[in-house]
């Protein structure tokens, strides 16, 4: 950071959908850094460039603000930070406004609040590519005019897009050429009639406007929001996720582990003289490893689906059609992007609960964000499905594997909405709390913004398998292996050790829900994140088989130890358990309460047994 | 077209940010579809862009005859 210290600090601002975050990708390529607020989990995106005279500047992006008049916790930020009071942040030198040049009806109105705070500031008028196809014409000298600060155009789509807004930036800082704003030469008080009356006028003055809407929005829309074809839309495009998840991912799928499985027995090869390190190597890292890594592929296409829907424009559209449904329930249409969020994850599903800006409904959000079926727990799902479920079609055209993940889906969505009932009828508080959510304009998701996604996701998901995952199966190998069976000892190996005892002794809460003890150790570790289960159960069954060869045919394995009452068991128990440390430790730092922890875990884990309870015993008298 | 919007009750922050969002007196105001079931949100455009409202936060707008926008 040092280095960087004499370096100008620029702050990239705007409203929600103005394509700030695409112009910060655009200057800052891949040379970001995410985290988050110091103490807060609002994310901070920070970046670096060079301007062509070779000057570095450093580029913060700041949550999408309406106002400066914060009504959530991004747009504190946002404010706090332009404003220069936020603690361990250093007052930006110069702030660049971003604003969409086709909605500056609402965008201008912002850039005038931020010029009253009286910093050297530039104003980007981005896509004006859209802006020049729907025949806008912007006089950009007597918007200049108007402003009292520079305007420059931005294309953050286009390669290039940026490039006059980096020489902007850059011989600002040489010229000095931005002077600070006047905080306001309007003269008048600063009311929001007023604020709206300066930008009717430079609207008058300087953008000619065909239409107020571009027209493919609104023959889109009229199909998208349609009562009938719109909810079928949204549910055919649900379905389809699921399907491509389930079949593209698998040719991938078997390619990893077939690598992972070849390089296993490789490595194992060459520790053979070394009996221990031999069995710690196959039966914990490559077995735990090459489980987990194999369901990689699935989560990239889940991801990819999320992020395209995202970008496209359609998510608020989705939220529109379900939020009186999901209303009646307790939630808000805003809660439909965390909650399809926690379809990848949940810890980012409760992190985007964020843009809620009403606590209550963000609570409720937070409290059922754990009920959506995250990718985690599709290698246990994957894992049984394939194992326990034909792979036949039904009707003709779809995969019985593919419905069953689609009802399992299904059961968590509605379990969801069921405990937000409940909890909306529980709470005193009745009050009245807003939905007030644009509708951008689509637009075509950008193959680099998606791509930057998907790999700030994906690194995300590595260093969880390799960092937490890794370590946990090794210990759980550790667990399994010692102490050593006693001479003359008739079970295998695992049965005698700590791993065993353990098992043995959840056998008894875990007995009436159909699990066998394998099962229960593998629950144990699997407390850290769900996905570590299924590379415990490949751990566990490794050392109890004869050979080596069932670690890579784990699904086999069960298959022909495991009842299918068993196996549905542990499917309804995984829809709701509240099997992720990382999930409570979010949910406590989100909530600032343990309560709420001790609350969201009390109530999955009954649910979850109650569930299981059901699906054992009624599987097993039926079968 | 609209004339304004209303305090539901004392500092309403609904109100505040409806104001905010561009509904101020004089703004042509149009409902352009509403949800699938009850007819409830609504959605507005107004200026160059669209918001879903509730019915209720959507009630807090007040209306006046104007040029049909």
């Amino acid at each position: 950071m040092n280095a960087l210290a004499g370096s100008l600090r620029i702050a990239l601002v705007g409203n929600p959908n103005c394509g700030k975050t695409a112009l910060f990708n655009r200057i800052t390529g891949s040379q970001q850094k995410v985290a988050n607020y110091a103490g807060v989990t609002v994310e901070r995106k920070e970046g670096r460039f060079v301007g062509p005279s070779g000057r570095v500047m450093q580029l913060l992006d700041l949550p999408g603000a309406y106002s400066l008049d914060a009504a959530s916790p991004d747009e504190a930020i946002t404010r706090d930070i332009c404003e220069g009071r936020y603690p361990g942040e250093a007052a930006p030198d110069l702030i660049v406004c971003v604003a969409d040049a086709t909605n500056l009806r609402l965008h201008l109105r912002f850039v005038l609040e931020v010029k009253r705070l009286g910093r050297p500031m530039v104003l980007a008028l981005n896509m004006m590519d859209a802006a020049r196809k729907r025949g806008i014409r912007i006089d950009i000298g007597a918007l200049e005019k108007a402003l009292g600060i520079a305007v420059v155009e931005t294309i953050a789509v286009q390669r290039g897009g940026a490039a006059a807004l980096i020489e902007r930036l850059d011989a600002s800082v040489a010229l000095d050429a931005v002077a600070p704003a006047m905080p306001d030469d309007s003269g008048q008080p600063a009311t929001e009639a007023n604020l709206h009356a300066q930008v009717r006028s430079m609207l008058a003055a300087a953008v000619t406007m065909p239409r107020a809407t571009s027209a493919i929005d609104d023959a889109v829309d009229r199909v998208v929001l349609h009562p009938i074809a719109g909810l079928a839309i949204l549910a055919v495009v649900m379905f389809l996720i699921f399907q491509a998840v389930f079949t593209w991912a698998a040719p991938v799928q078997d390619a990893v582990t077939y690598g992972i499985g070849e390089l296993g027995a490789w490595v194992g090869n060459l520790l053979q003289p070394m009996p221990l390190l031999h069995s710690l190597v196959t039966d914990g890292v490559f077995a735990g490893l090459g489980t987990v890594l194999a369901f990689l592929p699935q989560i990239l296409i889940l991801f990819l689906f999320i992020l395209m829907l995202e970008e496209s424009g359609y998510l608020p559209r989705a939220a529109f059609l379900l939020d009186r449904m999901m209303f009646a329930a307790g939630l808000t249409g805003r809660s439909f992007i965390p909650l399809l969020s926690s379809f990848a994850c949940a810890i980012p599903g409760i992190m985007a609960t964020r843009s809620i800006q009403d606590p209550r409904d963000r609570l409720t959000t937070i409290m059922v964000a754990p009920l959506m079926t995250c990718s985690a727990r599709l290698p246990v799902y994957t894992l049984l499905i394939a194992a326990f479920i034909p792979r036949q079609s039904v009707l003709g055209v779809f995969n019985l594997q593919g419905v069953v993940l689609f009802v399992l889906y299904f059961a968590g969505v509605v379990s969801a909405l069921a405990v937000a009932w409940v909890i909306k009828r529980m709470r005193s508080d009745k009050s009245e709390h807003a939905l007030l959510m644009e509708l951008p304009s689509y637009r075509l998701p950008n193959p680099r913004d998606v791509a930057i996604g998907l790999w700030e996701r994906s690194k995300i998901f590595l260093r969880r398998v390799t960092g937490i995952i890794l370590s946990l199966t090794v210990l759980l190998w550790f667990l399994s292996s010692f102490p050593s069976p006693p001479d003359g000892a008739t079970q295998p190996a695992i049965d005698y050790s700590f791993a065993g005892v353990i098992g043995h002794w959840m056998t008894y809460i875990f007995a009436p829900i159909g699990f066998n003890w394998q099962i229960c150790v593998a629950l144990i570790p699997g407390l850290a994140a769900r996905e570590v289960a299924v590379a415990s159960l490949a751990t566990v069954y490794a050392m109890s088989a004869a050979d080596d060869a069932a670690t890579a045919q784990l699904g086999a394995t069960i298959a022909s130890q495991w009842s299918l009452a068993t196996a549905l068991s542990l499917l309804a128990w995984y829809v709701f358990a509240p099997q992720c440390m990382s999930t409570l430790a979010v949910i406590r730092r989100e909530t600032n309460s343990w309560r709420n922890v001790w609350i969201s875990a009390g109530y999955l884990f009954g649910l979850a047994y109650l569930a299981s309870l059901l699906t054992y015993q009624i599987a097993k008298a039926l079968t | 077209m609209v004339r304004e919007v209303e305090d539901a009750h004392a500092a309403d922050p609904i109100a505040r940010r409806l104001r905010e969002l561009g509904f101020v007196n004089g703004e042509p105001v149009r409902v352009v579809a509403s949800g699938p079931i009850g007819g409830d949100p609504l959605l507005v455009q107004i200026g160059y862009t669209r918001f879903a409202l509730r019915r209720a936060e959507a009630e807090r707008v007040l209306l006046m005859a104007g040029d049909a926008a």
